[in-house]
């Protein structure tokens, strides 16, 4: 059992990974337009088939199909606001709740309605399939998921630090009555948000297809683990959703391992719940609350 | 409560409604008895499912309708009420009526818990709660194959016999899970007006307020989050014999999403709307067999549009429109009594404010603050903005924890205690940025404040109902009582908070700047209400920075700036010391230095 520990270590970060790069798409909704997306998983989900699609239906190779995707996801994220967030904004976080499932039902049904319900394969980055270092596989598609996650949360933190963007971006975030005030669109900003939230999840169901295979259920799960990772770091909290999502892959990768293979996705719902009762505020605390 | 409907004040008389449980079971016995209901086949197992389900769609009418609480589980709960009859008849032998109740207290009991888990947590944390109960119990469904029979399911479920009569006879069966239905439709309507009932939307339109009428938010919730549990295990427990056979797939998590779409669609605020878009989405997807594979997805988008175009149900929406603003309930009323009526002779200070400190980090928002209310005087809490009169009254009221400091209300120490257990001494507030309960008309915002526990009318809802007409009667409301609360104008809205307050019969009553937002006339008026309660001799603590209205009110004045108190005493002398006049002009005192 001892020696499985680092090879077990590798798995559940890259799989971690992934729920992080979710985690962020989720968190960024929050902040910016206090949006609780139940439909995160599903812009995964649908990046992943729209490769699917473009690869194996239209034989564009990977590297040309994989920006095409996420720009596609990006369009589709403002489309989303539209239609799921824009007409409720004013009518507090409920009605935006139950229409953010609603959209997640909807995008889960009707790909299975177009693809049916067998999962779609799409190779990894990489044709390797890996290499050995002291005993521990390291998976090619884990590396590329590893390193991929660890760019991009390099790229957003310059862009929302060192950018006028980023800036404007965080402003809307923190006060959107002071930001339009002071000429900021914050419309815009919102959609700008939608956008690259819808592209993040996209790009992680891209990357983590190899590893799951593309199907219509992978969505809900994506979504449910990303939100207990937000909650474990601290509902809002940009690095505690990174540190959830990695805590999150290696829990339940060990718990896989050394309790139970079919019970290995209620162990995410089981710390989940835990930290609701135990610690609600998560790890690094909780950014948003409600003011008396 | 027998006998007193009449004196409701007008209201409308619910006497009447009273024998419609027993109407429906006569009608359903009828129906039975003459072969009315269809005994076997297609026709049956539509209405079967459709009366199920409806029982189990009530439960989320009580937990989001009433209480405004998102739960994603009633499928679950569903399931545990399914289970129960399903493993306890056929495994353990047990008798229907046993099975049944076992698998609803088992549903209850995972309620409870899950109300507990909203202890803190706003909509969103519930929503993910009730998304993880139900997936890790359609986990155990399927793989706890030793107790479930695991992805095979429950055969040969059988139905009950009652008293020696059977109802193994689907026509029968049938006809008991409808009488089933109609007590918990009547139940789920009686609910709504009653004091449990009203709590709940109060929480749900306005939690903060609600804890400042005394009303115990989390207590409440969970109690919305049992019954709504409850609810969905009973109509699982009689789906279970309806179809004898049950299986995990049937109460997964797509599951709870079908039931949360016939409550949407029907009308979350009512049971009569739980029962049309429950009966609308059995019948539906039947005749329109072409969505056959894509019906989830429709329900999906029919969630999004409901929300949008529809928000209050197809119930909602027709009710609204024939809905008439019955006219103000008429009558002689008892004049509201404003004077404490307990305790409170001996005291001569009601409330005493010591050293009172609260430091949000760095940032000390009150620091060793001493305040003393004397009874029956009205005294006036001033400062400049950001002198901390906002945290003095949400810290007094229980809202906020002090850092350091004691709270004496009426002799005793409540510095550590809940909001509401503070109403239920006698403190009532109102607050400066208006907290209404918005989905309720104005008499059922103040009907709120009267049933407070602890007040003298409390229980007894004909007292209740006149308590609350005296206390809009003295605000010059009673008109409007019937009114729904969000169409009257902003001064009237906080009129209705006074009024809301005052008929709790508080020992001190806390106006948090009432004056903010209002006009001119209108702030004449409040000051004319104001001398009005001075001259009953009820103890006021007013925070405000109208000068105006406090020099024409106070008794007593105390100064804050940046947290510390900086004058008190009689109007004049506050007014006239130095530090107040630099705290409000700034002049440089330390112009010498």
């Amino acid at each position: 059992m001892i020696e499985q520990i680092p090879q077990l270590l590798f798995t559940g970060l890259g799989i971690g990974a992934i729920y992080a790069l979710v985690a962020l798409g989720f968190v960024l909704l929050i902040r910016a337009a206090s949006v609780v997306n139940f439909a995160q998983g599903e812009f995964s989900m649908l990046g992943a088939y729209a490769m699917v699609v473009l690869t194996a239906g239209l034989g564009v190779p990977y590297f040309v199909a994989l920006p095409i995707a996420v720009v596609v996801m990006a369009g589709f994220g403002v489309v989303f606001a539209y239609t799921t967030y824009w007409p409720l904004r004013h009518r507090g976080q409920l009605p935006v709740i139950i229409s953010t499932i609603g959209a997640s039902i909807f995008l889960a049904n009707i790909v299975l309605f177009l693809y049916g319900p067998s999962p779609a394969a799409l190779p990894g980055l990489f044709d390797d399939a890996g290499f050995e270092v002291g005993g521990v596989f390291m998976d090619g598609q884990f590396i590329a998921i590893i390193v991929a996650a660890t760019a991009l949360v390099l790229l957003q933190f310059v862009i929302f630090e060192k950018t006028l963007l980023g800036k404007k971006l965080q402003a809307t975030s923190q006060d959107k009555e002071m930001a339009s005030l002071l000429g900021i669109p914050v419309a815009v900003m919102i959609l700008i948000t939608f956008a690259y939230s819808a592209a993040l999840g996209g790009l992680a169901g891209i990357l983590v297809a190899p590893v799951l295979f593309v199907s219509v259920g992978m969505g809900a799960l994506i979504s449910l683990k990303a939100f207990a990772a937000n909650i474990i770091g601290g509902f809002g909290n940009i690095p505690g959703a990174i540190i959830g999502g990695l805590a999150l892959g290696v829990v339940e990768t060990f718990g896989a391992a050394f309790i139970s293979v079919p019970y290995k996705d209620a162990i995410a719902f089981a710390l989940l719940l835990a930290f609701l009762l135990v610690r609600p505020q998560g790890l690094f605390g909780e950014k948003i609350a409600e003011k008396a | 409560m027998a006998g007193t409907g009449s004196k409701g004040g007008g209201l409308p008389d619910t006497r009447a409604w009273r024998g419609l449980p027993w109407l429906v079971l006569a009608v359903v016995v009828v129906f039975a008895g003459r072969g009315l209901l269809p005994e076997t086949g297609y026709h049956l197992n539509i209405l079967m499912q459709a009366v199920t389900y409806a029982i189990g769609v009530t439960g989320l009418v009580v937990v989001l309708g009433y209480c405004g609480q998102i739960s994603l589980a009633q499928a679950a709960f569903f399931g545990l009420g399914a289970y129960g009859v399903g493993i306890g008849t056929t495994d353990f032998g047990l008798p229907f009526v046993v099975a049944l109740a076992a698998g609803v207290g088992l549903a209850t009991v995972f309620g409870v818990g899950l109300g507990f888990a909203s202890l803190r947590l706003g909509g969103h944390y519930l929503a993910m709660v009730t998304i993880s109960f139900q997936q890790i119990l359609t986990l155990v469904l399927a793989n706890w194959i030793g107790l479930t029979h695991g992805p095979d399911g429950v055969k040969g479920i059988p139905r009950p016999v009652l008293a020696g009569f059977s109802f193994e006879p689907g026509d029968r069966y049938l006809a008991l899970c409808m009488a089933v239905l109609a007590g918990v439709i009547w139940y789920a309507w009686r609910l709504r007006g009653s004091r449990l009932g009203r709590a709940m939307q109060a929480v749900r339109d306005n939690e903060i307020a609600a804890s400042t009428c005394g009303i115990n938010t989390y207590a409440t919730k969970v109690m919305a989050f049992a019954l709504s549990a409850l609810l969905g295990g009973l109509g699982g427990g009689l789906f279970s014999g309806a179809f004898r056979y049950i299986s995990p797939d049937q109460f997964a998590f797509g599951e709870s999403i079908v039931l949360l779409t016939m409550a949407l669609l029907g009308g979350v605020q009512s049971p009569f709307g739980a029962l049309l878009g429950t009966s609308l989405l059995v019948i539906l997807p039947e005749a329109l067999r072409f969505l056959k594979l894509i019906y989830l997805a429709v329900y999906g988008a029919a969630v999004i549009l409901i929300m949008v175009f529809l928000p209050e149900g197809l119930w909602g929406f027709v009710a609204n429109r024939l809905r008439r603003t019955a006219p103000p309930p008429e009558g002689d009323l008892v004049p509201l009594p404003l004077l404490a009526q307990t305790g409170m002779d001996s005291v001569e200070v009601a409330l005493a404010i010591t050293g009172l400190a609260k430091h949000f980090g760095g940032l000390k928002a009150l620091d060793g603050v001493d305040v003393a209310v004397r009874r029956g005087t009205v005294h006036a809490l001033i400062g400049p903005n950001g002198s901390g009169k906002s945290t003095f009254i949400n810290v007094v009221t229980g809202l906020y924890r002090p850092t350091a400091g004691r709270i004496i209300l009426a002799g005793q120490d409540v510095t550590g205690t809940s909001p509401h257990a503070r109403v239920r001494m006698g403190l009532a507030r109102t607050f400066q940025n208006i907290r209404v309960f918005r989905g309720m008309t104005v008499l059922e915002n103040v009907m709120v404040g009267a049933e407070r526990p602890g007040n003298d009318v409390a229980g007894d809802p004909a007292a209740v109902v006149q308590r609350a007409l005296a206390a809009l009667d003295f605000v010059g409301l009673r008109a409007d009582a019937n009114r729904p609360v969000g169409t009257l104008s902003y001064g009237y809205q906080r009129y209705v908070e006074i009024a809301r307050a005052l008929a709790g019969s508080p020992h001190v009553l806390l106006l948090d700047e009432p004056a903010a937002g209002l006009n001119l006339s209108e702030k004449h008026e409040l000051g004319l209400l104001l001398r009005r309660l001075k001259g009953h001799g009820l103890t006021v603590l007013i925070v405000d920075h109208d000068m105006t209205l406090v020099e024409q009110v106070a008794d007593h004045i105390t100064v804050l700036n940046f947290g510390r108190r900086i004058a008190d005493g009689l109007p004049g002398e506050a007014l006239g010391h130095p530090d107040v006049i630099a705290a409000y002009l700034g002049e440089p005192r330390d112009a010498a230095a």
